[in-house]
Order: structure tokens, then sequence, then C-alpha cells
């Protein structure tokens, strides 16, 4: 019998059972986060379907990011009726500003190699960086999740991506993601998934990792996961045994990926997988850039963003920089590391971390008219809550080029090139 | 079941279906449903009528994994979404709330024709405007258990757990 998928392991090892491509298994849940957008309605589910007591209440953890802090009394309602069922039933919050869940999930530990975790969100598969099988449920599945602990889940095919060689300057993990976007287009990986492997990978820091388990789904994929490694366990601050796929595991497909080949590449309106090299759009005017989101605002992102910045001296006029990091941890960092100073010098505006605008449920809406350029994931028409915008999506560097100049540039052009792709 | 087709294209992303920023105010699909594909179509809620099928191209349903962009479609009336491929979220949280979501050609089935799903020898879709007859893909078992109870609900109320 063949090999392995990383896949097949972690749902063989949760399911109990020989689980390979295709199989339909119920698998025990690690760990599960529901969001302010999808839990009032999961919480409806529960009832709904006679729920009790819930299941392992320490396993999961209850994020408010969508409407942070809350734009209407609507929205305070729901936020209360999930701190009460969380305190009712002994499950975590994370509260208004402690910022997105997918980036307090990986900063908690409760994404760890080899575990199965879920989210009521479809950006869960973000926490595939850390070698663990993640994936996006709806508030349904939460729901019987929190009443059994368990999820079912069809076993996907994989395809395997390999990556080779290092990224040159002002290239970054975003515009790996785009180019596979761009290949594999928004469906090309529905109901599989996605398995980096190659010597390339060792190259990519944790967060840059994560950009590219973030942006698996807007492939359609149902998970993105490494391999396990020093960076790994690095950045978890412990050993963990690995899950590695065997070396005769079978692929539905196999992609190279030479990083040093990757260019700058920006996502054009109104679709992901719309992408072409960033030179092709250049001289397209902006009027906003937003850094942020579970794709561009952790650290690293607001680095090298910030190092474009300074070295090109500031935001052009009409520009609106919005700056949001995607927790608290994220925002502290900046604010020890001076990094937030800069972007408050520079005019930034800086909203609470969490999803915002990324989605348009609250925080910087744009105008009509507007282009913005973004670190996000999706420039879906009306994505940020105002249909008569349009949405770029690009790497930070290639974002703070734009936020420089006022047009779309190629970052390698502005001096970006000089950014060093820090440890 | 028997309806009027209502025509899509492909990568229909949940945020078309329903956007974002209406779900702060309501969850309520008979309220959300006023809003059913404003993004894309402004005519479309006030058109919609209960039995109309969506009809669709590739990847319907992609994005944002809301449940709300399923029980806003079965708040409108609508009890099946055919398209030649779904998002494995929509697809999923479809199974869930007892919207049948088939895979199947749909490039020959045209804006108002009159379907009818048979489920005798596997589901097939019969076009009566045209007359052709279309195979839709088989749903897995346990999908195909938790539709027949009506969704995740009425099976968790009769199971209480998985039964695989």
């Amino acid at each position: 019998m063949a090999g392995k998928t990383i896949s097949e392991k972690i749902l063989s090892v949760k399911s109990g059972v020989d689980a390979r491509a295709g199989d339909v298994v119920v698998c025990t849940v690690d760990s599960a986060m529901g969001n302010d957008g999808s839990t009032p309605m999961a919480l409806d589910y529960f009832d709904a379907m006679g729920g009790a007591r819930v299941f392992a209440p320490e396993r999961i953890v209850f994020a408010l990011d969508h409407y942070a802090p809350a734009p209407s009394q609507k929205t305070t309602e729901l936020h209360q009726r999930m701190r009460d069922f969380a305190a009712r039933h002994g499950i975590e919050v994370r509260e208004i500003g402690d910022g997105i869940g997918h980036q307090l999930m990986v900063e908690s530990g409760r994404v760890t190699p080899g575990s199965l975790v879920v989210g009521a969100d479809s950006h869960s598969v973000t926490y595939g960086a850390l070698n663990a099988f993640a994936t996006g449920i709806g508030s349904s599945d939460l729901a019987a999740l929190m009443i059994c602990g368990r999820v079912w889940l069809r076993v996907p095919e994989s395809i395997r991506v390999t990556l080779s060689g290092e990224l040159g300057k002002g290239v970054f993990a975003k515009d790996i993601a785009l180019s596979l976007a761009r290949e594999l287009r928004a469906d090309g990986a529905t109901y599989q998934a996605m398995e980096f492997s190659g010597a390339g990978v060792s190259s990519l820091e944790i967060e840059d990792r994560l950009v590219l388990s973030n942006l698996v789904v807007e492939m359609g994929a149902k998970n993105g996961v490494f391999p396990a490694d020093q960076k790994t366990f690095a950045y978890l601050g412990g050993s963990f045994a690995g899950v590695a796929a065997d070396t005769d595991a079978s692929y539905s497909r196999e992609i190279v990926v030479d990083l040093e080949k990757i260019v700058p590449q920006v996502a054009l309106p109104h679709q992901v997988d719309h992408v072409v090299a960033i030179g092709e759009a250049a001289g397209t005017p902006v009027q906003m850039v937003y850094l942020g989101t579970c794709t561009g605002g952790r650290v690293r992102d607001f680095h090298q963003a910030r190092d474009v910045l300074k070295a090109g001296g500031g935001v052009a006029r009409g520009v609106q920089l919005v700056v949001t990091p995607a927790s608290r941890t994220v925002l502290e960092t900046l604010t020890r590391d001076g990094t937030l100073a800069d972007f408050i010098a520079l005019g930034a505006v800086v909203v609470t971390p969490g999803c915002g605008s990324c989605c348009g449920t609250c925080g910087a809406i744009p105008g009509n008219g507007v282009n913005v350029i973004s670190t996000a994931n999706r420039n879906f028409k009306g994505r940020m809550g105002n249909s008569n915008a349009s949405i770029f999506l690009a790497s930070p560097a290639s974002c703070a080029a734009a936020a420089l100049t006022g047009r779309i540039v190629d970052p390698r052009e502005i001096g970006a090139a000089a950014v060093e792709q820090e440890p | 079941m028997q309806g009027r087709a209502r025509v899509f294209g492909d990568d229909i992303n949940t945020d078309y279906i329903i956007t974002s920023r209406r779900k702060r105010e309501s969850l309520d699909p008979q309220v959300l449903r006023r809003y059913l594909f404003e993004e894309i179509d402004a005519n479309f809620a006030a058109t919609v009528e209960p039995g109309d099928l969506i009809v669709a191209g590739k990847n319907f349903g992609c994005g944002s994994a809301m449940e709300v962009a399923v029980t806003v479609v079965l708040g409108a009336g609508i009890k099946a979404v055919l398209a030649q491929g779904f998002s494995r979220t929509y697809f999923r949280n479809a199974v869930n709330n007892g919207l049948l979501p088939l895979i199947c050609d749909t490039s020959r089935i045209r804006e108002g024709d009159r379907l009818t799903i048979h489920s005798e020898n596997g589901l097939t879709i019969y076009n009566e405007t045209t007359g052709e007859t279309t195979p839709a893909a088989p749903v897995p078992s346990i999908m195909m258990q938790i539709l027949e109870c009506g969704g995740l609900v009425p099976y968790f109320r009769r199971y209480r757990d998985f039964k695989v």
C-alpha cells in the first residue's frame, strides 16, 4: 500500500482508522476556534440541536475579532451572548483588542505539529504553517463539535508544492502565494490539501509560511500544511514530534516553484486569482493602503513595510495609510521596537487589532471610487464595506511602495530591494 | 423537486451571496433575504420566488465560510443549488442545513428554464424547457444521511453524535 501524505497521517491518528484520500472520517478535534462572525449562529444551532453541556470546553476558544470594537448596539449583543455562553461552559474568550482569532491560535500554543485544529472561519487554514491539519468549518459544525468533540471530514487528495531556492530581494511570501493563485486559479485546489515541501521551505520563516497557508483557501484548498522543522519548534518554544509525508505518498498533482524566479505580484480587482506581475499594473493610482489582516498583519510584515516607507521618505499626499496589527502581541512588539511610532509619524491611521476593515465589518471603510492596495487575502467587490471601491492585493513591501508614490509600483524599483529578508 | 432556474456565473463568493456588513444588524434569513445577491444582481431579491433553483458555474460559494450564505438562500425559499463545483465550506454548510448542493454540468441551463430534480437511480436533472437530462455527481453517504434528516440540527437531535 502506498505511503501517506501529511494530511492522511494526521487524519488517520485523529479518526483511529486508516484514512486515505477520498474517505470520509469522523475525527476528534484537538482545538477549535469560533469568532464573533460565526459563533452567534453556532449558539443558535447548539440550542436547536438540544445541546446541554460542552464537550471538552478547554479545547475551544471564542475570539471577538470581526466587530472589534463593536460598531453597533446589535454587535455588542452578539458579543455579550458569546461571553455569557462561554462563562457558563468554561470556554476561553479572547476579547476585543486581543486580535484576530487566527493569529491568537498560533500565538497561544493551541496549534502544535500533528494536531487537528478547526475554526468556524475559512482562514483557519492558516495554522497548517505549524504542521497541523487545519481547516475551516461552518457554524453548525462548530455547534456539533461543542456537543460531541468531533467533526466529519473528507480526507483530501494532496497537491505537493515543492519549493526550491530562495526569494530575491524585494520579493516576499505574499508574492509566492499570489503566483500560486495565478497558476491554480480560485478553484484549482478545491477539496484538496496543499502540502508544501522541498529545500526552499527552510528558507521561509514561520511568518512567511503563515502567509502561504492562509492563502491556500483562495485556491479552494482544504488545508495548506508545512512540514515541521527547527523554525517550527523555535516558534512554538518547545520540541514536538513533527509529521512528515512518506516518500511514496501519492499526490494528485505536483507543482514546483523556483523561489528565485518569483517576482512581485498583485491581484487585481475583484478576484484573488486575477494576478499579474506588479509591473503590469504599475502607475495605477491608489488612495488607501491597508496593512493588516490574518495574511499580512504580523511583525515581520510591518517591518518590511516600514523599511520601504522610511527609505523612501514618507506617504504620498492623498494616500490614507491604515495600520491594523493582527494581535495585541504584535501591537506590543511594534510599540517596543519603535515601529508603531514610525507609522504614527508617517501619518498612519492605527486601528484596533482585529479583522475590521478587511471584511468591512468595522474600521476604515474606503470611499467611492477609491483604489485600495492591501496586504489582505480577499479583494471581492464590496469586501471592505464599499462596493464602489476597488481592492488590489500585494505584499507589505509592495503596499508600502504604493503608499510612497501614490501609485502601484514594483517595490524593487524604489529601494525595497534594499530591504533585507530579516531572519 | 421542481423549479425555475436562476443562473449565475463562476466564482460566486459568499460575500456576493450576502455581504458581510448586512450580518451586523441581523442573522435572520427573512431579513437578510432582502439583500440576497445584492452586490451582483440588484434585482434578484425582488424577483426570487419560493421554489426557484440556483444554477451556477464553477466554485460556487467560495470565500468566507459564513453559514448565513446558506441560510439566506433557504430563507428565500430556494431548496437546491446546481453548480459545476462548490467551495468545500459552502458544500458543507449546505448539507448541514438541508440545502441540496448538486454538482453537475450546468453549462446548457438558461435563466428561467424549468428544471426537475429526480432521485431515482441517482440524482438527475431534467430540463423541461430543453428536454435534456443531466446526471449529478453522487453525494457521499454521511452527507446524504444529514440531508435526508433535513440538516445537522435534526440529525443531531436524533443521533447526538456522528454515525459513520
